[in-house]
């Protein structure tokens, strides 16, 4: 067995019986044709003939008016079939969601370094890469707006400040008895999709075009693409079997990769395909917001947190893209699961010369969390505490458990359970002693330890996106196709819908058929996102097979003469005393009873009311909790780190997927802990990436994760009544990396207690060597 | 003469013309043998999800190398069985125990990476000795990215697998490989476009002569990304791996002597006994799959002012041999390296031979090699210190740092000072730290600000000396698995 058990004791539905398929361990739907090379991912599709390929000309500068692009080199290159600008588009030059700011190519100004400013069409890929190319540009530069500090000194701005007043934090920290402010510099990350962006266009008749992208939100692809092409939507179809990873990334802007290679089907009426080479792909996509934290906090002797002020400055790029929710979900974690009497959280969303920060795993929560785990270690070390013992004190309980946003939690318990059973299976107090002893010894080895609990709202804030529907068809042999609008990057989500639609049926789960996602299938889908593909599709596909059920019971009961009640959906057949047929026997029967095998099921989650200008309502239908402990060993003379042993507890409710549910905390974590340690984004004084490939910007590899991984499940069912009372998990495990941040600052806090450790993220050897240079002078 | 570029793929022999043989072998397999499985991730050979098994007879065995075919020529699979992902389950069935292991433990999430994951594993259950361990894993897997799992499931998927025995390889490979092989020199296309691969030095001198712009290629681990990242126009290559002799390891009983194409897996036995940190640095140098194409020569000659092994062997005292014709000089290694990207390598000439002096008893060899990853990254520094120490005292000094200049340089005015330090007395030892940072003018870049590498460079002196003192590599390491090795030294 390995080290992380994936069994768990059988779990029962609302009405206690005992489920077949759910609450089980199963592959990922595609693992054997994983395994085999046997998936296929877009740019496996066999193209049809005449299939051409798209390479972008990218701005040189990343500020400057674009007065024009000389062409001519690149329409005379070699097997060149044509060259799209921003002038060819039939439609609107526009790929934003809502606020018109981001052109699909260049036009009239250059937005940042690296901006698609033409589209090369060419017979190969290669040879439109290479007469991409040969473009002169003829662009003003001017003096670019790079970062955080930048942007503050010039006071851009992407969209207007936004705060949220909860008691009055001013005044209690002027009457607070200890005080401490400092500043956090919080790193973004690249997504690194192992499969690059890629989308495939193939014309059809009447102006119709069929779509293949890597996308998370195939509607906004649809939406998007027919914008370009001023078509209606219904003309375009989009069609996503799966994804060589999204982690937010594909999730707006996916988009534009799709829409120029339709334009330029449009443009040729051949099938076109563009596929981003990696440099291409880190330079003109966005990545996980950067922050600069500034905070104040007011506390007393014990470390009891009276007051927090800060101010989360996010560097948003040239657009708003998905800057209101990713800033506004910084905000609602900006206390974790600490209890703030009086906090005033701020925000700034800064517009800078560089691509549009995007979606990431965790959607800002990360940001915001990882700037009050600081607070808590400074409050800490200020008081001489145990930062465990602090975290503690200050953690939601009954009676001291609303939210700066004005959300009471109602499950406080569940974390403290999860905290009090990590710090006990993690022997945290005596491996705390023996880190202190081996600290003492004043070497150039220190070791740090940290145990850091999460809460995770899980919704998306923009209350309209919480909705899902699902078309499900049983076939007359019984075999069921599956389709819903959530796609599959990875994260399991297609074996988990694939479990409840068999467990609705009562059928084994190799009967049900997971589907490519569709816009002609399932429309007007939300993105897979906020980790709720499973809550919202779940849902829907339970419903569109709660459907088909019950109008196939009524057949059987005729059937057999029996009454409705009695029948029985179990292990592939459906029963009612010592009757029994199988499920596709039943189908059969039905199709001749003239009885409708297909249904579309819908669903919207109940109870999200949160109203932004207002700053009232709920805006989560329930929390995740989790809590990480990791230990870290560096090196004072060269700043290198390694992590020796992380330990987690997490809460996904009942599990729908015990395998899959691990899978997504391990890979979260690990995720995360790239984000704070080597992944390092740099960008020069020119506003180009310099770290735009993995030979320059470092992923964790296997040797980055601790031998001894010791990850378990709460498996407590979820308050709210989710599907088969799971929880979320995408997103909240990326952020108990926090943990490994928390003991690296534990490691250097060593050589010199009672200060503040001035480490900022990522805790790359330099930052955690600079801090000890700090620290010792 | 031979006309094309042979190798065996699916139990054939295929015949590349010169234009294939100068795609790289994952355009070649995507686009022309419809071999989708294997996948492009990075096209810089970073990633692995390109890698593909090149099987091929060495010293009387059949070997299994897995190799980035993103930046590997078509050409270089001459001689070998190019083995796919497809290969491993012919009738779509999972029935590779690494398959299997895999999708038992749930090691594949968006499954973009896993063919390649696979494929570095399958080479390791072939050819890896028993028992395989978790380092010898996280090694092989180190030029493997995944971005869903964390890797825990694919370390066990790959321990699980590699518990068992390792396989007969199939005798008909061996057999296939042995009938492949030829003693021809390849020439494929014409004056202006070719792919070439003489087989003795007279046919390469003769043909560097002809063809003096052509793109001269022995792993391409660098060279591919010239063709994949900065698109140059390389109509005409020549490959140096099948010129006989130029990738000869001897050792004799002073030096140990490597030609200039043998692979750095193939040389990393016979360096890596030399000195337990060189090894270490061998281990970190690139990946599994860099390391099976990269040679010894390509890395000196690139002149990187960060390549891994310049520092290590000038501070070891190594000498190149450089040969053009029948001319051939001999230089110290440092010598070679004149400013940035440039060196004393006359035109027509080559990089033949690196010998490297046997360390004797008395020396003690230290090489820390400084990233902002730990495994598979470029250093930001890599400081290597040859001390022969006299009682108590160092008696001689050769320091060597990459990454703290344009070239790979010595420390000259340091290692002066060092002469005659006392190991014992530590607090006089700050002065000559100084003398050290002082010595170097790095530049600030996207891997490390000047000021982190100075401070870096200074204080891996310190703790050379601090171990050459006696500290124990517990309490100056956090990777400690080399501290078995140092034990035996």
């Amino acid at each position: 067995m390995p080290a992380n058990d994936t069994e768990l004791a059988g779990n029962v539905d609302d009405a206690g019986r005992m489920l077949d398929v759910v609450a089980k361990s199963h592959p990922q739907d595609s693992a054997r044709l994983h395994v085999t090379g046997a998936a296929t991912y877009i740019d496996d599709i066999r193209e049809p003939a005449g299939t051409l390929h798209l390479a972008c000309g990218h701005a040189p500068v990343a500020r400057g008016e674009l007065r024009g692009v000389d062409l001519a080199a690149v329409r005379a290159a070699p097997c060149v079939v044509a060259v799209l600008t921003a002038a060819d588009v039939p439609g609107q030059n526009m790929i934003a969601q809502a606020f018109a700011d981001e052109p699909l190519l260049a036009e009239g100004r250059v937005l940042f370094h690296g901006q698609p400013v033409f589209a090369v069409v060419a017979e190969t890929r290669e040879a439109a890469r290479r007469a991409a190319r040969l473009a002169t540009f003829d662009v003003v530069q001017e003096t670019p707006i790079l970062t955080i500090d930048d942007a503050l000194a010039a006071g851009t701005r992407v969209l207007p400040d936004y705060d949220f007043v909860h008691g009055d934090a001013t005044s209690a920290l002027s009457t607070a008895p200890r005080t401490l402010s400092s500043q956090l510099m919080i790193g973004g990350q690249e997504h690194f999709y192992l499969e690059g962006m890629i989308g495939m266009a193939i014309p059809g008749e009447g102006g119709t075009m069929t779509v293949y992208s890597s996308t998370q939100d195939p509607t906004e692809v649809q939406h998007i693409t027919a914008r370009i092409l001023g078509v209606p939507e219904a003309s375009v179809m989009v069609e996503t079997r799966r994804l060589g990873g999204g982690f937010g990334g594909k999730e707006s802007q996916a988009c534009q990769w799709a829409a120029l290679a339709a334009l330029a089907a449009r443009a040729t009426g051949r099938p076109c395909k563009m596929r981003l080479d990696r440099d291409d792909d880190f330079a003109a996509t966005g990545k996980r917001h950067d922050f600069r934290a500034d905070w104040q906090v007011g506390f007393d002797d014990a470390g009891r947190l009276l007051a927090y002020d800060v101010a989360l400055n996010a560097r948003c790029g040239c657009s708003v893209d998905l800057s209101v929710g990713v800033v506004d979900r910084a905000m609602f974690h900006a206390g974790n699961c600490y209890y703030l009497p009086d906090a005033t959280i701020r925000s700034r969303r800064l517009k800078t010369d560089t691509v549009s920060n995007t979606a990431f795993r965790g959607f800002g929560g990360p940001q915001g969390i990882l700037a009050i785990e600081r607070v808590l270690d400074a409050v800490a070390h200020a008081t001489g505490r145990d930062p465990l013992d602090v975290r503690k004190d200050n953690l939601f309980s009954p009676g001291r458990d609303v939210t700066p946003y004005g959300m009471k939690v109602d499950d406080t318990s569940v974390l403290r359970d999860i905290v009090d059973e990590l710090e006990a299976t993690s022997n945290y107090r005596a491996r705390r002693a023996d880190i202190t002893a081996f600290n003492a010894e004043n070497g150039i080895l220190r070791r740090g330890i940290a145990l850091a609990p999460l809460q995770f709202g899980i919704s998306f804030t923009l209350a309209h996106m919480n909705q899902a529907g699902a078309l499900v068809n049983v076939y007359q042999d019984g075999s069921v196709l599956l389709n819903h609008g959530g796609t599959e990057m990875g994260q399991g989500l297609f074996v988990k819908v694939a479990q409840v639609v068999a467990e609705e049926f009562g059928i084994p789960l190799e009967a049900v058929r997971p589907t490519a996602t569709s816009t002609a299938m399932v429309p007007n889908a939300s993105p897979t996102a906020a980790s709720a593909g499973s809550d919202l599709n779940g849902m829907a596909a339970r419903v569109a097979a709660a459907k088909i059920k019950a109008r196939m019971v009524p057949v059987a009961s005729a059937h057999w003469d029996v009454a409705p009640e009695s029948i029985a959906f179990a292990r592939g057949r459906v029963s009612s005393g010592n009757k029994s047929m199988t499920f596709g026997e039943l189908a059969s029967l039905a199709r001749k009873s003239q009885v409708s095998l297909s249904a579309t099921g819908h669903y919207k989650t109940p109870g999200i009311t949160w109203d932004r200008d207002k700053r009232t309502g709920k805006p989560f239908y329930y929390f995740a909790f989790g809590a990480a402990c990791a230990e870290v060993k560096i090196d004072t003379l060269t700043g290198e780190m390694k992590v020796e042993r992380v330990d987690i507890l997490h809460d996904v409710g009942s599990s729908l997927n015990p395998a899959i549910d691990i899978g997504q905390i391990e890979g979260g974590f690990v995720q995360g802990m790239g984000w704070l340690t080597t992944e390092e984004l740099v960008f020069d004084a020119k506003g180009r990436l310099a770290t735009h490939a993995p030979s320059t910007y470092k992923i964790p590899v296997a040797s980055d994760v601790p031998a001894d991984f010791r990850v378990a499940l709460t498996n407590r069912p979820n308050s709210a009544d989710t599907i088969y009372r799971s929880k979320g998990v995408g997103e909240p495990p990326l952020v108990l990396a926090t943990s490994v941040f928390s003991a690296i600052t534990d490691a250097l806090h060593s050589l010199r207690p009672g200060a503040q450790v001035p480490l900022h993220a990522p805790a790359t050897p330099e930052r955690i060597l600079m801090a000890a240079e700090s620290l010792r002078s | 003469m031979r006309s094309s570029v042979r190798f065996i793929r699916r139990g054939r022999i295929v015949e590349l013309s010169a234009a294939e043989a100068r795609m790289t072998l994952l355009d070649w397999l995507r686009l022309r043998d419809a071999a989708v499985g294997t996948k492009e991730g990075c096209a810089e050979g970073d990633c692995g999800a390109c890698t593909v098994i090149l099987a091929r007879m060495k010293q009387g065995r059949v070997v299994h190398e897995p190799v980035n075919a993103c930046i590997l020529l078509a050409g270089q699979a001459d001689g070998a069985e190019v083995l796919t992902v497809e290969d491993l389950s012919p009738t779509g069935a999972v029935h590779h125990p690494v398959q299997d292991a895999m999708l038992r433990l749930h090691g594949s999430q968006c499954g973009f990476c896993t063919p390649g994951i696979v494929m570095s594993l399958a080479a390791m259950h072939q050819d890896a000795p028993r028992p395989v361990s978790r380092q010898a894993v996280c090694d092989q897997l180190a030029g493997n990215l995944c971005r869903c799992t964390g890797y825990r499931p694919i370390v066990e998927a790959a321990l699980e697998a590699c518990a068992a025995p390792q396989p007969e390889v199939p005798a008909a490979r061996g057999v296939a490989l042995t009938a492949l092989r030829d003693e021809a020199a390849i020439f494929a296309g014409n004056d202006a476009a070719f792919f070439a691969a003489p087989r003795r030095e007279a046919e390469l001198f003769d043909l560097l002569a002809r063809y003096p712009d052509a793109l001269v290629v022995a792993g391409a681990t660098d060279a591919g990304l010239w063709l994949t990242k900065a698109l140059i126009a390389a109509p005409r290559v020549i490959w140096l791996a099948r010129v006989e002799g130029l990738d000869r390891i001897e050792r004799t009983r002073t030096a140990l002597s490597i030609g200039a194409t043998a692979t750095v897996a193939d040389a990393a036995r016979e360096l890596g006994s030399l000195a337990p940190d060189l090894a270490e640095v061998i281990r970190r140098f690139g990946s599994t799959q860099v390391r099976a194409s990269a040679t010894v020569g390509g890395n000196i000659a690139n002149a990187s002012p960060i390549g891994d092994l310049a520092p290590c062997l000038i501070a070891l005292g190594a000498t190149l041999e450089l040969a053009a014709g029948n001319a051939t000089r001999t230089l110290p290694l440092e010598d070679f390296f004149v400013a940035y990207k440039k060196q004393d390598r006359r035109p027509g000439e080559i990089v033949r031979r690196i010998s490297v002096p046997l360390p004797d008893v008395a020396m003690q060899f230290r090489a820390f090699k400084i990233t902002k990853r730990m495994d598979e990254d470029i250093s930001a520094v890599l400081g290597a210190f040859a001390f022969q120490v006299d009682g108590r005292r160092i008696a001689s000094a050769r320091v060597a740092f990459g990454g703290m200049a344009g070239i790979p340089a010595r420390a000259r005015t340091t290692e002066q000072r060092l002469l005659g330090l006392d190991l014992d007395a530590p607090p006089t030892w700050p002065p000559l730290l100084d003398c050290l940072a002082a010595e170097f003018k790095p530049l600030s870049d996207h891997r490390a600000s000047a000021e982190y590498r100075s401070l870096v460079a200074r204080n891996l002196l310190h703790k050379a000396l601090l171990e050459i003192a006696g500290a124990p590599l517990s309490s100056t390491r956090i990777v400690t698995h080399v501290e078995a090795a140092h034990a035996g030294e």
